[in-house]
This record gives C-alpha cells, structure tokens and sequence, in this order.
C-alpha cells in the first residue's frame, strides 16, 4: 500500500464529469474540500462533514459515496462525477433535474447537489422503485426545506419517464 | 372602441400571481451554480479562521497563551479578549441591566461553546491545527443549565454585576382578569416545559470581512439574512458609522429559518480578526460549531392558568412564563417573548388576561431566532391548556374551539393585549378542517383501535400566525417610563425597487435576504402582473449591499414578512414606475394617461388599442430621448418604494401592543397510534388547515407549509439540544442531533383559505411559520389523547422520543442483569459531572521510600502515568501532562494538570488532577498511603474523581472498568520503577483486563 508522509503536497489527477483534471492536496484534504476551493466545482456542497447529512454527496466510479469523508488522494485516477456533469452540453436540465423544478422538489437547494447524485446512482441500480424504497434511499439525506414529499415525487417520476422510454425503445 | 380596448387588454394579458410557477432560482441551484456564500471567490490573499471555544459552561478566564499557536504553520494571526476590548466595544442589550456581551469571551466563559480566541492562518486546516496550540487557563465555576437552577436564591450568577439570573421581569393586565377568575366555575391550569432545539440550516454561517485601514471602516460578504436592525447593532459594536460597515448579501442562502440570524457577532468577530490579521478572514462555521454553538430556540417554561365558564367559555387567560435565553441576551432577545405578545389570546375572544415575563439567563448558548419565533413555545402552552379544559370539563375539544375562535364579524378584531387580528374566518377554516380532513373517519378508527387496546389518539391545534413584525414590540420588555425615555419604535419598514434600462427591460431589486423561499420568482409575478410583461422578462436580483441598495430597519428574511410587506411593496413600485411609464406614453400617443394600458408586453391606449407599442420601445425612450418627456417628468426609470403597515403603532402606556400587520390562521389536526412497546408515535394521518389571506404562488406556499411541518415533526419527536447536568453539551454532531428523513415525515393533507388581509398591499399574509407553531403541540395533543385509557397524562415533554413516551406509558423495566463486579451506583458530582470512586490496596516489592521518590520525580512519572506523552513541571509538586484515556471504544486525550500536595514522606501524599479534552473533562484527587510491610509497601488508595462530557455519557459500568484498568496499570508501573514487581495483585484486576481484550 502506497504511504503517504504527512505535510507532504501531492499531485491529484482524476476524471472530472469526464473531464481530466490535476490539482494539489495535502494527504488530509477532504475530497469535498478539493473539489470546491481546488477545482473550483463549488456545487458539491458540505452540510456537516461527518457523513450524516449527505449535502456532499458525488459518485466515484459510479457509485454515490460521501466526499466529506473520503480523501482527495483515494479519488487518485478515478471518475467523479458531480452535480455540475448532470445537464446536457447546452446547460439543458436533465430529466431528473426537470423533475426537481417541476415538482418544487428543492428550495434553499443546498442539499439538492448530494441528493441529486445519490438518485442518479440509485435510478441506474433501481430502475422500478417503490415509494418505500426511494425514501429508504432518501434516508441518507437531510433537507430542512421540503419536507421530502416532493423530492420522493420527482424521483417517482423521473423513474416511471425512464421506464416508459424503455418500454418505448423495445417496441420501436 | 373603449369596449373592445378593455377586451384587447384582458385577452393579452394572463395574471401570474396565484398561479404555481415553476420557480426562476432553479436553473442555477439545480446544476451546481449556486451562488451561496462559500461559493463566492475571494480576494487573493484571503485567510481562513478557525475559532477556539470554551469546553466550560461556566468558567473564568484567567489567562490565555497563544505564543506557540503564533508561530505554527501558516498561522499569521491570533486574535484575542484582548484585542476585542481594545478595537470594540459590547453588543447593545435589549433591557437595561449591567451584562457585558462582546464578540469573544474576554474574562468569563458563560456557555460550552462561547469563542475565546480566533487563529487566522493560510488555511483553515493550519488554522484549527493551531487551535490545539493554544492554552488556555480556566477557573471552572458552578453551572446553571435549567430555569428552575436560574432562579433560585442561592444560584451561581452569570454575570454578578445583575444580582439575578432573571434579567428582566414584566407583569401586564389587560381588563379584568381577577374579577374573571374569581366569578368563572371552572379554572384549569397547566404547568409546560418547550425544549431547546433549532432548524438547523444545513448551510452554517459564512463571513468574509475585510478591515479597511484609516477610517474607511470593514467590507464583510455573509449569509447574516437580518432582522437588519442588527446591522446597527455590529456597526455599533465595531464603533464605526453604519455607513462605514457594509455588508452584502449573496444570492443564495443553504437555509436560514430564522437559524442566520446568528451570524452577526461573528461578522463582528471577524471584522476584528481581518483588522488583527491586516487581511481579508474568511470563516465557514462547521457543523459541530453550529450546533453547539450558533443559536437556539427558546426554551421556557411556563405556566398556563384559564377561568373557563362551564360551557367551555373562556373568560380570563394567564401566563406565567420564564425564558431560557441562555448565557447572553443577545439581541433581538427577550423578542421571543414579546413577538406573540399582542396575540398571546390566541385564535380566541378572551377579553381578560395577565402576563408575567422573566428572562432567565442559564449556561447555555444564547437563544434567537429560530422559525416559529415565540410561536412554539406560546401555542405549546396555550394550546395543551385547549385540550386539558376538554379533558378536566369533559367537554368536544371542537365545541370547546368553537365557543371560543374570534366570530368572522369581528374583524378587524382587537385582541386583549394589542393585536389587531386583520381577516378570517376561524370557524369556517375549522369545519373544512374536520369534513375535508376526514374528521369522523379518524374518531372511526381510534373507536377500533381503542376497542382492540391499540393507543390511537386525536389532537387539535388552532393557531393565529403572525407575520410582519413590529419594529417596536420588543420596546414592550421595556416598562412605559423607559420606553418614554427612548423614544418611540415601531414600524416595519419594507422597501422595493424597480427599473428600466436603456433596451426596456426590467429589473427588482428587494432586500429580502431570501434562503430558498423563491422570493425571486414572486418578485417577477408580481411585477409581471402590473407592467403587462412576463414573469421571464423581469430580472430580480435578491443580494443586498448596505451600502448601495434601499434598505431600511426592518429589511431581511424573518418574520414571514416577505409575501405580505415585500411583495406588496415590489407591487407598489411596479405600480408606481407604470404610472410614470403610462404618463409617458399617453404624452408621446396625445391621450390622456388614464387611458393606456399594459398587457401582452405593449403599451396601448384602451381606446385605440390598434396603436400599440412594444413595451421595450415605450420604456426605453425615457432614456434616450428625455426632451420626449412631459413637461415636468422626472427623469430616470427607478422607482423605489419604502412601505409601513399603518397598523404598526408603538406600544401604548397601557402596554397595548400590535405586534404583527398580519395574522394567519391554521387550524390542526393530527391522528396518531403509539406502540405500547416500543413508544414509538406514528402519525396516521396529519390535516393541516390555512387561511394567509392571498396566495401569490400556491407551489411555493405548499412548499412553505409542508417544510414547517416537517420541522414541526422533528420538534414534536426527535429534536432537542441536550445539555448534562454541568453544561457539556450533547448534541454536537447529526448522529446525536436527530432530524427528520424522508423515512419520518408523512405526506400532510393541506387545506386552504384565503381571506385576503386588508392591511397589505396585495391581501398576502405570510404562512412559512404556522406548522413550526401548530405542529408540535397538535402531536402532543394527539399523544395525550392516545394515552388517554392509561391514565390522565397532563404534563407532556418534547421531543416525544420513544424512551420518554414509554416512560409516559410506564413499563416494568426488566431487572438489569447482576454485575459481575462491585458496581458503585453512578452518582452526580457537585460539579454535575458523573462520580466515580472507588479504594483498594496493592502491594509493591520494594521500600515505602523507593515508591515515594518516584511519585516525586517527575522523569519516573511520566513513564509511570499510563497514556502520558508528556509531563512537565510547572511549579513545585504541580505538572502539566498530555495523557491519552481510554474508555471503550472512545478514546480522549486529556490536557491534565497534576498536583502533589499534603505530602508526608514516606508514608502519604495527595494527588489531584484535572483534565480536558475534546470529549470532556475530568477531575479528580485521591490520598495515596504507603505502609511498610515485609515484603515492601502495601500502598493504599482511595480516590474520587468526575467526569463529563461525552466520555460521562458511555455506561457507567464501562467507565468503572476504564478507571480500574488505568489504576491497576499506574500502580503496577509503579511497583516496577520503584524496583520491584507488585507483590501479589488483586485478582479481579487481570480478569477485567482480559475480559475487556487487554489482558496479557
């Protein structure tokens, strides 16, 4: 296992919302941390940075995981994905996006970035979700704003358009 | 023609207030560009603070040494009591008492948390590793952690100057309560506690402040979102002219609920640490440092009396309240008191009422605003007193509300203490509460329930919601003759601003301080509706410069001020720029201004509609063809409007006083079934009932209503700032501190009214806060009525938490399994603090004189004190040690003072000690006795210590077996340095050690 000795500067690269990027970090620097104030991708967010509220939520190598508690240097040549990779080229919202602001599904939005990228996570690996499970999967989320109701509402949503696209392309 | 142009002027335009828009904010918040404050760049050469906080509740300080954390990596500044008293000067007080409040604790400690010095370093890791460097002595003085502490006799005081923990004591009748009580049949009376808690923002505060040399003042960014009355109050403190402080707001807040209200004296705070660093500091306060320290709800406790007439009548009302403001009163404090007191009568006709106030100062963090301000804890009482005159006169609850709730006719109606309740009908918003609610389905399903043995049980909650603050209620903590001296406050001051550029498009600018309430979008309804344009086409922009924009006193987010007071006022200036565009119009078209209309983004005369110009082209030539203007127009195209609700008086002599412009009404109803087993309270079915007269966008009221429902839930079930018996606090982190899931808030049926206020502009009152007032004592209504065929439970606590509704059920606790050892019972120190003591004896191979030299020796003892890293002497027989603890799967390292005292060589010594650490303190002393035997001393023990914190929290039996095994391990070692193995070893020792995985 590599070692790393403390105080020492290290080179970070890693594939950011697919794209190559290099930054510095201390062997301590949270990945949160790096991401915001490093590479300037300020949309991750940090609500409690001990893992409960989920505001800093990303994807590495798909899967939603908590940047408040991984370090800049473990996401070494990994993919990142975060809530700035989500819109089209253009800036166009993506459907679950479209459904957020459709159903009022975020209001002060700083929790909608970590939330956003658990759904993405969680929509691939269950595509036909109960109310039950999505609140289950939401359960790893604090928002102060919304009561959750519309949140679980855009992510039903979302889910049903996607499996009514589906249905759609195995017929044509 | 005229006909046809009204026509022409409907078909073009569709009204956009009161439809549920989708919201402009979105876009941006959506896909990661948010502009909260820590998203903000800075200025090149910004540093990071990072702040360092009292482990003590209660303790003076005596002395603090920053030296070493000066010169630590990256450190360029430690700011200091020191530099506080020499650059500022303390926050103003709401009342007139001798209490000192400054941005950083200067000679005394008064809650765990308090700042007590700020490292400003090149970042903020440097700055919080420079933190641990910094030493601090404290005196650790007793601490008062509840009002029934604070007030009595013999309590320590927070601030002596004062003479009394109750810094401020009001009384206050209005008609004729005695003769009330004394004619009316019936009294019921109710003792309540509401508990501390907060909503939490998931965005903590944010500051970045400049000090600008000279006399140019400070330039601070922060998610500070008012009452900007507070802006004086830091100008003030910082002793500089307001002007002279500007500070702006970002766009986006990460949530405020009243919650950012607390930023403010760290705006001042780090002013003073830019000022001391000769830098731009920025801070971004951490979770731990927000929940420990930033604000917290009110806690009170109070006593609630009613003369009730035998029909269920109510004649006469009082209170009798204390406030838990906690270590300071900082302002806006004591306003949780006096925000709901115009409307302390409720929904109902009481004419008679007294009002005793105390302000109670304990250890804890100080209180403020938190969403709901005041309701909670009013409605907690007023409410569970509604459903106890249902209980003790036998009576429907519905009848009992509805003998009471203020007639329709009555409005505008005088409430007894001051307030005008504006619109409504109370009884109507009932009755759709209980048909469209399902009322009769739920009395259905607590009959089987009940039949079966199940718990179910039923509550109601009828609620005025206040909003649109009176600047000058919180005069009434004043008494008249002070209040005569100061000079009259009242008001509420809101202010708009609209304008055109030179292409004709339109931009509102507000300072409403908004935090995801969509104040933007509202703003561009609004605007749309009046000048004949789309919401799209209207830009608002929601940051706020004091230096730049119009503000005034009562600007901010709090208060539910926003659809009634901001709002109408944007309305008020669209108006007013429409009326200037339409003079405009009409002058250059040759009709009379009265004639031209907006809609469909033109300009058109009614009667000549044919003649219409694009809206852009008629707005714009202001600007580029002044000579075009009518004679004696005023040039430019922005018009800001300030507007006051003319209701807003000053308090009266009689202590009359109409705290708010608006008044609301929900009415609640909640069905609820408790598991006799677990005490778990499962919400079946939760109807919610609101009347905020004109809805502007019901999407974003929904949203409004179902976010205060859910942090109604938490407060009903899961949230509280749990504070031990010394002070520490214990809800320092999400895990410790609950809040609601997605798993925990059921989907609530939401109902509406709307009977429009006659005192704003566009009928709008606010609604963001009446779920926050009804929904926790609807649930504890609802609980109470479940818990009914146990037994008459009157005094219910929140949060209603599994453990305290079993404990409302009484069980039979099964009998704890037998201890395999001597377990003393954990006791309460005097400290508060959890007690351990224990004695024993040991025997040690070698002379009484070798183990009392290495209890001497300072080199020998650091090897001989488990977990001790380093000891060094500080004065004769005194050491400061860095020894790590361990208890269980926690593990402390203790900043420890050791002294050696009553020293009898060779036969006893004292040794004390105290310690601290990030999880807690400790301290402790026991006499040591040594005694020669034949085979080499047989040393004797007996020591008390305390502990507390998080440390005190794991089981006591596992911090016994902690104890013994760093007992067990200090007299082994030091049998061994001494020069002899201990002789023979008390056999439990080694078996607790091994039990516990440490043994050899």
């Amino acid at each position: 296992m590599k070692r790393l000795e403390q105080g020492e500067r290290h080179t970070v690269s890693l594939i950011l919302n697919g794209v190559p990027r290099t930054g510095r970090a201390d062997n301590r620097t949270l990945l949160s941390d790096f991401l915001r104030h490093e590479l300037g991708a300020t949309g991750t967010h940090v609500g409690c940075e001990h893992g409960v509220c989920g505001a800093c939520t990303v994807r590495i190598d798909g899967a939603a995981a908590r940047a408040c508690l991984t370090l800049a240097v473990q996401a070494e040549g990994r993919r990142v994905d975060t809530v700035e990779g989500l819109a089209g080229k253009d800036g166009e919202l993506n459907d679950l996006q479209q459904a957020f602001r459709r159903n009022h599904a975020l209001q002060c939005g700083f929790c909608t970035p970590g939330i956003l990228m658990s759904c993405s996570d969680f929509l691939e690996r269950v595509p036909g979700p109960t109310e039950a499970q999505v609140r289950d999967m939401l359960s790893g989320h604090l928002c102060r704003c919304t009561g959750y109701t519309n949140i679980v509402k855009a992510v039903l949503e979302t889910a049903a358009e996607r499996q009514a696209r589906r249905e759609e392309e195995k017929h044509a | 023609m005229r006909r046809d142009g009204q026509a022409v002027e409907a078909g073009r335009q569709t009204s956009f207030v009161g439809r549920p828009l989708e919201r402009v904010e979105d876009a941006a918040l959506l896909t990661g560009r948010g502009r909260y404050a820590d998203d903000l760049g800075v200025k090149p050469g910004t540093l990071h603070a990072a702040v360092l906080r009292s482990p003590h509740a209660h303790a003076i300080l005596k002395a603090i040494d920053s030296s070493r954390a000066q010169t630590s990596r990256g450190v360029r500044a430690v700011l200091t009591g020191e530099d506080v008293r020499r650059w500022s000067q303390p926050f103003v007080v709401g009342v007139k008492q001798p209490m000192e409040h400054w941005s950083l604790a200067v000679d005394r400690v008064r809650y765990v948390g308090e700042p007590v010095a700020v490292v400003v370093a090149e970042n903020r890791y440097a700055a919080e590793d420079a933190l641990d460097l910094i030493r601090v002595d404290y005196e650790p003085l007793a601490a008062v952690v509840s009002v029934e502490q604070a007030i009595r006799e013999d309590a320590p005081l927070l601030h002596p100057a004062v003479g009394s923990n109750v810094v401020s004591d009001r009384s206050f009748r209005y008609g004729d309560p005695e003769t009330a009580f004394d004619r009316a049949p019936h009294r019921v009376r109710l003792t309540v506690h509401y508990p501390r808690n907060s909503c939490t923002p998931i965005e903590g505060g944010v500051v970045i402040a400049e000090y600008l040399p000279g006399e140019e003042g400070y330039e601070v960014t922060s998610n500070f979102m008012g009452p900007f009355s507070l802006h004086a109050v830091m100008a003030l403190a910082l002793r500089v002219p307001a002007a002279r402080l500007r500070h702006k707001s970002p766009r986006d807040s990460g949530g405020s609920f009243g919650v950012k209200q607390s930023v403010f004296p760290y705006v001042v705070l780090m002013c003073l640490a830019s000022r001391k660093a000769g830098a731009p500091v920025k801070w971004v306060e951490d979770r731990l440092e927000h929940l420990t320290a930033a604000t917290s709800a009110t806690g009170r406790l109070a006593t609630i009396e009613a003369a009730v007439e035998s029909d269920g009548r109510i004649v006469a009302l009082a209170y009798d309240q204390f406030d838990d403001v906690g270590g300071y009163l900082r302002a806006p404090e004591p306003a949780t008191f006096y925000r709901m007191h115009g409307c302390l009568t409720g929904a109902y006709a009481i004419p008679n009422l007294t009002v005793r106030n105390r302000v109670v100062l304990t250890n804890k963090t100080p209180a403020g605003l938190v969403r709901g301000f005041g309701g909670p804890q009013v409605y907690f009482a007023l409410e569970r007193l509604m459903q106890r005159i249902a209980v003790e006169l036998k009576l429907d609850p519905l009848e009992i509300y509805r003998r009471n709730l203020v007639p329709p006719e009555a409005f505008p109606y005088r409430a007894a203490a001051g307030a005008l309740l504006d619109s409504g009908n109370y009884p109507a918003a009932l009755k759709l509460a209980e048909h469209e609610g399902g009322l009769a389905e739920l009395k259905r399903r607590r009959d089987e329930a009940r039949a079966q043995g199940r718990l179910y049980g039923i509550g109601f909650a009828a609620i005025v919601e206040p909003s649109i603050s009176n600047m000058g209620y919180i005069t009434t903590a004043l008494t008249p003759a002070q209040r005569a001296k100061a000079g009259p406050k009242n008001g509420a001051i809101a202010s708009a601003t609209v304008s055109i550029d030179l292409l004709g498009s339109v931009s509102v600018v507000v300072a409403s301080a908004p935090a995801g309430q969509g104040h933007m979008t509202v703003c561009a309804q609004v605007a749309a509706d009046v000048l004949g344009l789309k919401p799209e086409d209207i830009t608002v922009n929601v940051e706020l410069d004091t230096q730049k924009d119009a503000w005034s006193v009562a600007a901010g987010n709090y208060s539910s001020r926003f659809a009634g007071a901001v709002a109408g006022t944007v309305h008020l200036a669209a108006t007013k720029l429409r009326d200037k565009l339409a003079r405009i119009a009409a002058h250059q078209l040759g009709v009379a201004p009265q004639d031209i209309a907006f809609a469909g983004g033109e300009v058109f005369p009614r009667s000549a509609p044919e003649r219409a110009i694009p809206f852009a082209r008629a707005a714009s030539s202001a600007h580029w063809a002044p000579a075009l203007l009518p004679q004696g127009e005023s040039l430019g195209l922005r018009e800001t409007v300030f507007w006051t609700p003319e209701s807003l008086a000053a308090p009266d002599e009689q202590d009359h006083i109409n705290t708010s412009a608006a008044y609301g009404f929900a009415f609640d109803i909640c069905a609820v079934e408790v598991d006799r087993d677990t005490g778990r309270v499962r919400i079946d079915r939760y109807v919610t009932t609101h009347d905020a007269g004109k809805i502007l966008n019901p999407a974003l009221a929904d949203g409004q209503i179902r976010g205060a429902f859910a942090q109604g839930v938490g407060a009903a079930l899961m949230e509280e700032f749990r504070y031990a018996a010394d002070g520490g606090f214990q809800s320092g982190t999400f895990a410790d501190y609950l809040v609601p899931t997605a798993c925990e808030v059921p989907e609530p049926l939401i109902l509406h009214m709307e009977t429009p206020s006659p005192f704003t502009p566009l009928g709008a009152k606010g609604l963001g806060e009446g779920n926050n007032m009804s929904t926790p004592v609807c649930i504890a209504n609802a609980v109470a009525d479940a818990l009914s065929p146990i037994g008459d439970v009157s005094d219910i606590r929140l949060p209603l938490t599994p453990a305290k509704v079993m404990g409302l059920i009484g069980i039979d606790d099964p009998a704890p399994s037998r201890s395999r050892e001597r377990a003393t019972e954990p006791a309460m120190g005097d400290g508060g603090g959890r007690a351990l003591t224990a004695n024993g004896a040991i025997e040690i191979a070698a002379p009484p004189e070798a183990v009392f030299k290495v209890l001497l020796d300072p080199q020998a003892l650091v090897q001989v004190i488990p977990g001790c890293h380093a000891l060094q002497a500080v004065s004769e027989n005194r050491y400061r040690a860095e020894v790590t603890v361990g208890v269980g799967l926690v593990k402390a390292r203790y900043e420890a003072e050791i002294a050696l005292s009553e020293l009898d060589p060779p036969r006893s010594l004292r040794l004390a000690g105290s310690g601290l650490s990030a999880l807690g303190a400790a301290r402790g002393s026991g006499r040591v006795t040594l005694e020669a035997i034949p085979t080499g001393t047989r040393l004797s023990y007996d020591y008390r210590a305390e502990v507390s914190g998080k440390v005190a929290a794991v089981g006591s039996r596992m911090l016994e077996g902690a104890a013994k095994i760093v007992l067990a391990q200090l007299f082994e070692r030091l049998g061994r340095h001494a020069g002899g193995a201990p002789a023979k070893r008390e056999s439990w020792w080694k078996r607790l050690l091994r039990l516990l995985g440490w043994g050899k």
